[in-house]
């Protein structure tokens, strides 16, 4: 494929922008890259370790990073023990994953269906309502905290379960990132549908949403973030214990003023905090790959 | 009649494209559209939520340009400190790494890409209890007892109470979870970029490595940096709370982590002055359109 005089004067196989196997120019990289990941590395290694270690462990001067005697003790006291008003952890984590659950697949649909009408349906006021989306990319929640506040107390929503999924399903990142996908089809593709007679559900529903399933990935995993890890939905409207998720019990365990034993406290967080992290990991790693290739359709054109 | 007719036709012709749009409609006009437009309009009014907002023009921000000495002296310096070293800090970094990752096989570069991107994904709950025990203040904190071991420091350092140390410190915790959906998306922009470019700029006698970030690298993948200096612009901005998570406080001791995202807390919900705290709820979303528009101009595509 490449020439062999070309390959002397520059591109040798390996070298360069994604190189197909090892080459010794590489290693500069790996050196200047390691201490990065290794800074990077730091606390993830100290949350697994954190979370297995005993009381003595947890408390112990001179502190140790990494676990010697590991125990499932701060799990077992994590959910044995009842919360300061007498509900068990189970029910915030069951809230957790009923909430992340429902959200994705909500999310799924609303992006994916705005996301079909802003890259393929032609109306009039489509640029306009995709440039509002653009500047809506911009778009930073908390900034806003007050209104929307007011709003959801308005709209009645406050101590419902519905206020921990209805805010996280207008994400104006995963309307972009799926119209951008989409753009990607042929429009002869869905032309050659509608002459065979299908309508646009069925365009959408049997060609579309199977063409652009690394889109609807990252739209999941973007949504499961913003859902699993979201204490302040709970802190903000929800007054019924019962109703908050785990995200929020871990910043009850974590803050001082509430931690009412201490030393339990301390390695109940470590543990839960690893419960936090995991799902997290296991679904990025599951889908990394057709997370990358929705980026690759990600530009953003001034 | 006419109108009926006209209506149909357009029904027939634009209806179903609005049906698909409606549900995203509703909840973006719900949760974000109505909340900018009341932030706008009660930054106008004295709002103490007890009683209904009273229009007071725009003494809000005269107060808050003239009157406001914890917003003149601690939150608006420390948040240009902070947008200033995360933003394009941040920015510069993760598009340097996303480079180096991009020099290597496919297999460590999907290693360390995660690696580098898992930061991203803890939540700021989580990341709370890692750091308040990593850089506790007694001496038997992980940071205390290293720095104490190693000489470096006489007494254990009250980290995250101190002024002086409060600062740096968020600054590095926000930039280690900073590799999030910008750096995927410009790795995955250098990767993209068609290698005959290469060489043919190394024909042209283009073959220093800083040449071709920038005749070949940053030119081909404009979109994609855009796209990832937005997202860092409003990566930077809604990282303000991280100064309160670690100290526990709001305000901050001595107003040392203090941003314009506390600021909004400290007058909307401890002091319930929710006019003024929409005051400056309309500074902040300025200032993020204010800089993606300058960034809009770095990488925007001259051909609109």
């Amino acid at each position: 494929m490449r020439s062999r005089s070309r390959r002397k004067s520059y591109s040798l196989r390996n070298s360069g922008i994604n190189p197909s196997g090892f080459h010794p120019s590489q290693i500069q990289f790996y050196i200047i890259l390691a201490p990065v990941v290794a800074f990077m590395l730091v606390p993830i290694i100290f949350i697994v370790s954190n979370a297995f270690k005993p009381p003595e462990e947890l408390f112990a001067y001179p502190p140790r990073f990494f676990v010697v005697n590991p125990t499932g003790k701060n799990f077992a006291d994590l959910f044995t023990l009842f919360s300061a008003s007498d509900v068990p952890v189970s029910r915030y984590l069951f809230n957790s994953i009923m909430v992340t659950v429902v959200s994705m697949a909500a999310s799924l649909i609303v992006s994916s269906t705005a996301a079909f009408a802003l890259s393929k349906k032609r109306f009039k006021l489509k640029q306009t309502l995709f440039a509002v989306n653009t500047v809506a990319l911009m778009f930073v929640p908390v900034a806003v905290a007050i209104p929307r506040f007011l709003i959801i107390a308005r709209l009645g929503l406050i101590n419902s379960a519905l206020v921990h999924v209805l805010p996280a399903l207008a994400m104006p990142v995963g309307l972009f990132l799926l119209k951008q996908f989409i753009d990607s089809i042929p429009n002869d593709v869905i032309e050659a549908a509608q002459i065979d007679g299908a309508s646009d559900l069925q365009i959408y529903w049997r060609i579309v949403l199977p063409m652009v399933k690394p889109a609807l990935a990252t739209i999941a995993i973007l949504t499961f973030q913003a859902t699993w890890n979201n204490a302040d939905t709970s802190a903000m409207y929800i007054n019924v214990e019962g109703l908050k998720t785990f995200a929020f019990y871990l910043s009850t365990l974590s803050s001082t003023t509430t931690g009412a034993n201490l030393v339990a406290g301390q390695g109940m967080a470590a543990a839960a905090a690893l419960i936090m992290f995991v799902p997290n990991l296991l679904l990025f790693i599951i889908l990394q790959s057709q997370v990358m290739s929705t980026m690759s359709h990600s530009g953003l054109k001034g | 009649m006419t109108m009926r007719v006209s209506f149909r036709r357009w029904l027939r012709k634009e209806g179903s494209a609005y049906a698909f749009l409606s549900s995203y409609a509703v909840l973006f006009i719900v949760f974000i559209a109505i909340p900018v437009v009341v932030a706008f309009l009660l930054s106008f009014t004295y709002f103490d939520t007890i009683q209904a907002p009273r229009p007071i023009g725009l003494r809000n921000y005269i107060n808050l340009l003239t009157q406001d000495d914890v917003f003149m002296k601690y939150v608006l310096p420390n948040t240009i400190e902070f947008a200033v070293l995360v933003g394009p800090g941040g920015y510069m970094l993760a598009f340097l790494l996303a480079w180096m990752l991009a020099q290597l096989p496919r297999i460590p570069r999907t290693l360390l890409a995660l690696i580098l991107y898992s930061p991203s994904m803890t939540s700021a709950v989580t990341m709370a209890v890692v750091w308040k025990t990593l850089f506790s203040s007694d001496q038997s904190g992980y940071l205390n007892s290293l720095l104490l071991d190693l000489g470096i420091i006489q007494d254990p350092v009250q980290w995250l109470q101190s002024p002086q140390h409060l600062m740096p410190i968020m600054i590095v915790v926000t930039l280690w979870s900073s590799m999030g959906v910008g750096f995927l998306a410009m790795l995955a922009g250098i990767l993209e970029v068609n290698p005959e470019l290469y060489e043919a700029a190394a024909v042209d006698g283009l073959s220093n490595r800083w040449q071709q970030i920038f005749y070949i690298t940053i030119p081909s993948m404009k979109p994609q940096m855009l796209f990832g200096a937005v997202m860092a612009i409003v990566g930077t901005f809604q990282a303000g709370s991280i100064g309160v998570a670690l100290s526990g406080a709001n305000p901050t001791p001595q107003y040392a982590g203090q941003l314009l995202v506390n600021h909004i807390e400290d007058y909307g919900f401890l002091r319930y002055e929710m006019g003024y705290a929409a005051a400056i709820s309309v500074v902040l979303l300025l200032m993020v359109l204010f800089f993606s528009r300058l960034a809009n101009r770095l990488f925007g595509e001259e051909d609109r």
